[in-house]
């Protein structure tokens, strides 16, 4: 059973230069409820892993820096 | 996968809005019994209301209204199916708790008087409380939880209940959805608030998590309290709401209603005389927007200006505060443009309808130790506030029940048996992502069981969800987050089953568009002043059967009993 890999945009949107994960942050993880924020090892910065994302806004307002732009989904816009 | 063993008194399952509530009033008033509260996602931010609420539904305040009031209001909305008992048990404690939660630092609407400003919403009384700051319920929630020392473990997706060999309720089994951890709770008594299946049907958006309710909330409680043998009711009565079309959110009728708000049809004419949200008011919406006037829009370009941003501050705010976003998306402002409304995606929930686990008025199922609360349970259109007072309810009673008792005994074949079912899609080599197996059964259910009502489509229906269980035994997760979504597509197929077996089964229709059967079209109150239940069969299978409506505490008159379905404007009001 071969799969194929899907691509979406994101609509939660991380400023890296404002996201201070890489300094221990979690908060925008661990509030969202649909749990789709993750730690980008690499960078040491928050992304969105999954798109399942319910435009509902903890981690916007949480995030002590400001640093997540949530947009409405692609297909809802 | 390793296991990881825990054993408490009292298990809160859900960390929304009744589950909290129990956890709390539990540890309040035995304060030496361990409490564990769990969630999905994080108790902080968890639930129906993680961003807030805009306003209480069904506030009974002295002097506004009574509990006979309430009750007998809320008998009416949903055609005499109700246990009355149940929802008097949240009319007498409903101004109790207000006066709780704002001693805590909710905020809820007052006049200059200090006295809580009720508005009149539904059909026949006033019901509704504002909460303009609503936006911190969760954080002053939480807040008591810590002051009562109440233990909280977050992402843990419980997918079955533990029954011992007495029947009686033994704990819980769940996945932690990070570290994909199987983790074993046993327990004296445990108390399910895992909220509405708001994962049944797909938005016509397409988009799997842009639905109305929270959704975490995927109908995990139904499938567990099914699958552990309690009776679950009114399944066939599907929770349907009219909403911003698109977005899929609330308008919100309980916002807007009092400030000069109201719903309109194509040609700006008002047509139902009440925005409460009923199955009959559905029925009308539904009409306007398949007939000849649709479509159908919330109405407030002729407020004032100074209403408009009164409004916006709320509903741009608390409880779904992207509604701005949306709107500027698409250049929409409430003060030139109408907002295009539509027909939600079906879902279960007593909350909003009354399709849940049934309790009875002290929050206890049918499973000896096991309660429900908030909108898994079948107590009609209890909303936030009545999940918190049932959430009491459960959490007091609960430290009754298991006074002297040990835990029941566990079963290890059914420990070792949900282990197996839990991590067969992460041990499978390749196989169908679970995502995609939930977008093809709910785009099903909305083929097949969206009212109206059809019985060939859900018998047709039923035939095709038989197809996509055997899918789930094909689904392949990569991680622990996709074990999470696959355990959520077996309690959605469990939810759609049960919502069709207990649709074919109540062969007339009743509560306006909840229940609307093209080829049963009248209410037969000979044959189905009942409730339909269902539960597991010897079988395996869900079988339904009738249990009788208790008799009522508040007599409802014969020129009372039909004033639902008289929602219709008899001729056109200028807009």
């Amino acid at each position: 059973m071969p799969s194929i890999q899907n691509r979406n945009i994101a609509s939660v949107i991380v400023d890296a230069d404002k996201c201070i994960a890489d300094k221990g942050c979690r908060v925008c993880i661990d509030v969202c409820p649909t749990d789709i924020l993750v730690l980008d090892p690499a960078q040491g910065k928050v992304r969105m892993a999954y798109d399942e994302c319910w435009y509902c806004l903890p981690c916007e307002h949480d995030c002590p820096t400001k640093a997540i732009r949530v947009e409405i989904p692609y297909l809802l816009r | 996968m390793s296991t990881r063993e825990q054993t408490v008194d009292i298990l809160v399952i859900g960390g929304g809005t009744a589950g909290p509530i129990a956890a709390i009033k539990a540890k309040a008033k035995a304060p030496h019994l361990k409490v564990l509260l769990l969630d999905k996602a994080n108790v902080k931010r968890a639930g129906a209301i993680a961003e807030g609420m805009d306003s209480v539904n069904n506030a009974v305040i002295p002097g506004h209204a009574t509990p006979e009031q309430y009750v007998k209001e809320i008998t009416i909305a949903n055609d005499g199916i109700v246990n009355q008992a149940a929802i008097n048990a949240y009319a007498v404690r409903s101004h109790d708790m207000i006066r709780e939660l704002d001693s805590w630092g909710v905020k809820f609407e007052k006049d200059e008087t200090g006295d809580y400003a009720v508005k009149k919403v539904h059909h026949l009384g006033a019901y509704v409380l504002p909460m303009p700051e609503g936006y911190n319920v969760k954080k002053v929630i939480f807040k008591q939880l810590r002051k009562q020392g109440v233990a909280v473990s977050n992402r843990l997706t419980t997918t079955r209940l533990l029954v011992g060999s007495d029947g009686r309720i033994a704990g819980a089994m769940a996945l932690d959805s990070r570290s994909g951890e199987f983790v074993v709770i046993r327990a004296k008594a445990v108390v399910l608030c895992t909220g509405a299946a708001g994962r049944l049907g797909l938005p016509s958006s397409g988009y799997l998590f842009g639905t109305y309710e929270n959704p975490t909330n995927a109908g995990d409680g139904y499938s567990m309290a099914y699958h552990a043998g309690a009776e679950l009711s009114g399944l066939e009565c599907f929770q349907i709401n009219p909403l911003i079309k698109d977005y899929n959110g609330p308008a919100c009728a309980y916002v807007t209603g009092p400030f000069g708000g109201y719903t309109v049809n194509a040609k700006g004419e008002r047509f139902i005389k009440s925005d409460y949200w009923s199955g009959q008011m559905m029925l009308e919406f539904w009409r306007e927007l398949e007939g000849g006037n649709g479509p159908v829009f919330l109405k407030l370009d002729h407020l004032a200006d100074e209403t408009v941003t009164k409004i916006e501050n709320v509903l741009h705010i608390t409880e779904r505060p992207t509604r701005g976003l949306f709107h500027e998306g698409r250049g929409t402002d409430y003060r030139t443009d109408l907002v295009e409304m539509h027909i939600s995606e079906i879902g279960l929930c007593g909350g909003h309808s009354a399709s849940g686990v049934w309790v009875d008025e002290h929050a206890r199922t049918t499973v000896p130790g096991l309660y429900a609360a908030g909108d898994l349970c079948n107590v009609a259109h209890n909303y936030m506030l009545g999940a918190m007072v049932f959430g009491q309810i459960a959490g007091e009673d609960a430290v009754d029940f298991i006074a002297d008792k040990e835990p029941a005994e566990v079963d290890a074949a059914a420990v070792a048996a949900e282990r197996e079912r839990i991590f067969a899609p992460l041990l499978r080599e390749e196989g169908i992502p679970p995502t995609q197996v939930e977008y093809k059964l709910r785009r099903l259910v909305n083929d097949y069981l969206q009212p109206p009502k059809v019985t060939r489509k859900m018998l047709i229906g039923l035939q095709r969800f038989a197809e996509i269980r055997a899918d789930l035994a094909q689904m392949k997760a990569e991680n622990p987050h996709e074990l999470m979504r696959a355990m959520e597509a077996h309690a959605i197929l469990d939810c759609a089953e049960l919502a069709a077996a207990a649709s074919l089964y109540r062969t007339e229709s009743r509560w306006g568009l909840y229940h609307y059967r093209t080829d049963y079209p009248e209410r037969d109150d000979a044959e189905w002043f009942h409730f339909v239940q269902v539960k597991k069969g010897n079988d395996g299978r869900p079988q339904c059967f009738k249990r009788a409506v208790p008799p009522y505490l508040y007599p409802i008159d014969a020129d009372e009993r039909d004033a639902y379905d008289q929602l219709r404007v008899d001729a056109p009001l200028a807009a």
